[in-house]
């Protein structure tokens, strides 16, 4: 049977989705001259969280690898931010900086690092962010666990201050996603959607499996470098326990989880999900967390692909051109039969 | 003499990191799983010996014999439940299954019993602050002297179990090659649950050394989970006898270390650790291995 086909990045309605995307960005940047102080103070961790859950996810979903110390790179974003201000760099320089610190650690911890497997780096990169926050605390300038304070954002009127983070949050934001969307589509992208499938077959057929898991290694400690220089921005205050403490990983652990983990999507509606739920249930306290561990516990068992990695594989739904799809035109073409997409990048 | 003394107490201490690594070797030998809510199954053992303490009004060590059978059957529970459906998920579902039981156990821990931290040193009479004295500078404490001992039988007991018994050659077949050895009458399944129970007695013990030798607390269990997987990995992962050597050269370590300086304590057993790490990236057989190696490419005389 002599079939004709043709490859598509993505079906027609993207142009349509695309067209949404960008006027909600256009909402959502003309958010300071619209929205309340409180409503910002939200969309700003809400941002954070998809930061959070973005990165978390190319380095578990696309690498392969699970950390549980992402909060090294967290907390010395904000590190680096509160050091370099300290030292007379302008604060909105400064916080950026504090995610290429992130990077630059990232960097550093991969040459040793991924020589790990599984649940040996997992745990190992949970000994690395102990030991950067028991270094950080020996500096003088954070005094112990006691903390200090970004001081400097004090000389900003709040409402000058709250816009401006607002802006660098969402411009980071879009910026990672950006970045992350060309990646996965570039040669790069390919492999690590290779590598996510099945490490060992993509080794057997040349992929270059170490450079691309440190590329997504550096990709992941620059975002969660970012997500804390924002966070610090946000909340002003520094204290090691807080911005070097697990829960950041358990966040990241539920939002890709439940989103969805390897798919682009996914990360993004575990974030907002979560963010619901914290202003939901977040007041009671220990209960909410017990529902997180149960949640994610009852998702790794169930339903490890989350909630979009099983929309996905019912309705064939992809929003962002990422894969490749595979369309077959056979020679009687009034079969409607035909029309069936079969998709070619191994999500299903 | 004070450094000989910090190395013996170090030693000692390695006794403890020995005792609470033990199970997490186990288990990840037997199910090639790293179980991250090893730990927070520590902890939730000590709160059950807190608990059994306080309903009996017995002795600690009297209570052990509640909590371990009790913690087998958490053994059983966590297998059935959590880690033989997660390890049909490939290699990423065992870790985010087991970290959410960390999540949960933690805080339910805490919903339970509050923030306190707790200790068994009031109820074990004069065994907390016992010692035997060496010479004028060096002490050794009865209670470490006791958890190292424990930590060399259940070692050694470990050891003899799985190269004697006929238990013993069945865990082993099935971590070797759990296919082949159901095609030899095991059911690996079933041995599975039993390697499982077994780990979480030695949890057990080890919770229970934790709550006489110092204190614990809800979200303790993250900081022994560091402590057991770095002895396991300067020990070598997956070898019983390593587990110990790893727990004395990181009780040495920690100590050497706080002599310096007290805020080195924790700092210097992290350093070690990442130290065998990058040690080990030169070859399999580590650094020895590779000095082997060198000198065995280098004939003694000319040829």
């Amino acid at each position: 049977m002599n079939q004709n086909y043709s490859i598509e990045r993505g079906t027609s309605k993207i142009r349509i989705l695309l067209a949404i995307l960008l006027i909600l960005v256009a909402g959502l940047a003309a958010g300071p001259l619209l929205l309340s102080a409180n409503d910002l103070d939200h969309l700003i961790v809400l941002f954070i969280y998809i930061i959070l859950a973005i990165a978390w996810n190319a380095l578990a979903g696309y690498g392969g690898l699970v950390s549980v110390g992402q909060q090294a790179f967290f907390g010395i974003g904000a590190y680096a931010a509160i050091r370099l201000s300290y030292y007379g760099m302008p604060v909105y320089l400064a916080l950026p900086l504090g995610g290429v610190a992130g990077a630059a650690a990232a960097w550093v911890a991969s040459l040793f690092m991924l020589q790990l497997r599984g649940g040996e780096f997992a745990i190992g990169m949970w000994v690395l962010a102990t030991l950067i926050q028991q270094l950080v605390s020996l500096d003088p300038l954070i005094q112990g666990s006691t903390g200090t304070s970004l001081l400097v954002l004090n000389h900003f009127s709040p409402a000058a201050r709250r816009a401006d983070t607002y802006w660098l949050t969402l411009a980071v934001l879009l910026g990672l996603l950006g970045l992350l969307f060309l990646l996965l589509r570039s040669r790069q992208g390919a492999a690590m959607q290779a590598i996510r499938d099945d490490e060992e077959a993509a080794r057997s057929v040349g992929v270059a499996v170490a450079p691309t898991k440190r590329l997504v290694f550096v990709f992941a400690g620059f975002g969660a470098g970012m997500a804390g220089a924002l966070w610090l921005a946000a909340s002003i205050t520094f204290q090691p326990g807080t911005y070097f403490g697990v829960q950041w990983t358990a966040y990241m652990i539920f939002m890709v989880l439940v989103g969805g983990i390897g798919t682009f999507e996914g990360p993004i509606l575990g974030a907002l999900l979560f963010f619901a739920l914290e202003t939901m249930f977040g007041a009671t306290g220990v209960w909410y967390l017990i529902g997180l561990g149960a949640a994610a516990v009852g998702f790794a068992l169930f339903a490890p692909r989350g909630i979009w990695g099983a929309l996905e594989a019912r309705m064939g739904w992809r929003l962002l051109p990422v894969g490749y799809r595979l369309v077959l035109v056979p020679e009687s073409q009034h079969d409607a039969a035909a029309s069936a997409a079969v998709q070619f990048d191994s999500h299903a | 003499m004070i450094w000989i003394n910090q190395i013996l107490q170090g030693i000692l201490l390695g006794g403890y990191y020995a005792l609470i690594a033990a199970g997490l070797s186990f288990l990840f030998g037997v199910m090639r799983v790293i179980n991250l809510a090893h730990g927070s199954l520590a902890v939730l053992a000590a709160f059950l010996l807190l608990v059994i303490d306080h309903w009996l009004g017995i002795s600690p060590f009297v209570g052990l014999l509640l909590m371990l059978p009790a913690m087998a059957l958490v053994g059983v529970v966590f297998q059935l439940g959590v880690l033989e459906r997660s390890l049909r998920g490939g290699v990423l579902i065992p870790l985010l299954a087991t970290f959410g039981v960390s999540l949960l156990l933690d805080n339910i821990l805490f919903a339970l019993f509050g923030a306190n931290t707790r200790s068994f040193a009031s109820h074990i009479g004069t065994l907390s602050y016992g010692s035997w004295a060496i010479n004028r500078s060096i002490d050794i404490s009865q209670l470490d002297a006791l958890i190292f001992a424990t930590a060399l039988g259940l070692l050694g007991g470990m050891h003899l179990l799985l190269t004697r018994s006929q238990l013993g050659r069945m865990i082993r077949a099935t971590a070797i090659d759990a296919d082949a050895a159901a095609l030899s009458g095991i059911d690996p399944r079933r041995v599975r649950v039993a390697a499982a129970a077994m780990a979480m007695m030695m949890v057990g013990i080890a919770g229970a050394a934790l709550g006489m030798r110092s204190s614990f607390e809800p979200y303790a269990g993250g900081a022994q989970l560091i402590y057991a997987f770095e002895a396991v990995v300067i020990g070598g992962t997956g070898s019983l006898w390593g587990t110990l050597i790893g727990g004395i050269v990181l009780g040495i370590a920690q100590n050497v270390g706080a002599t310096i300086n007290p805020h080195l304590s924790q700092i210097s057993g992290h350093v070690v650790f990442l130290l065998v790490l990058v040690l080990r990236m030169r070859g399999a057989g580590g650094l020895l291995g590779d000095l082997r190696r060198k000198i065995r490419r280098q004939p003694m005389a000319p040829t």
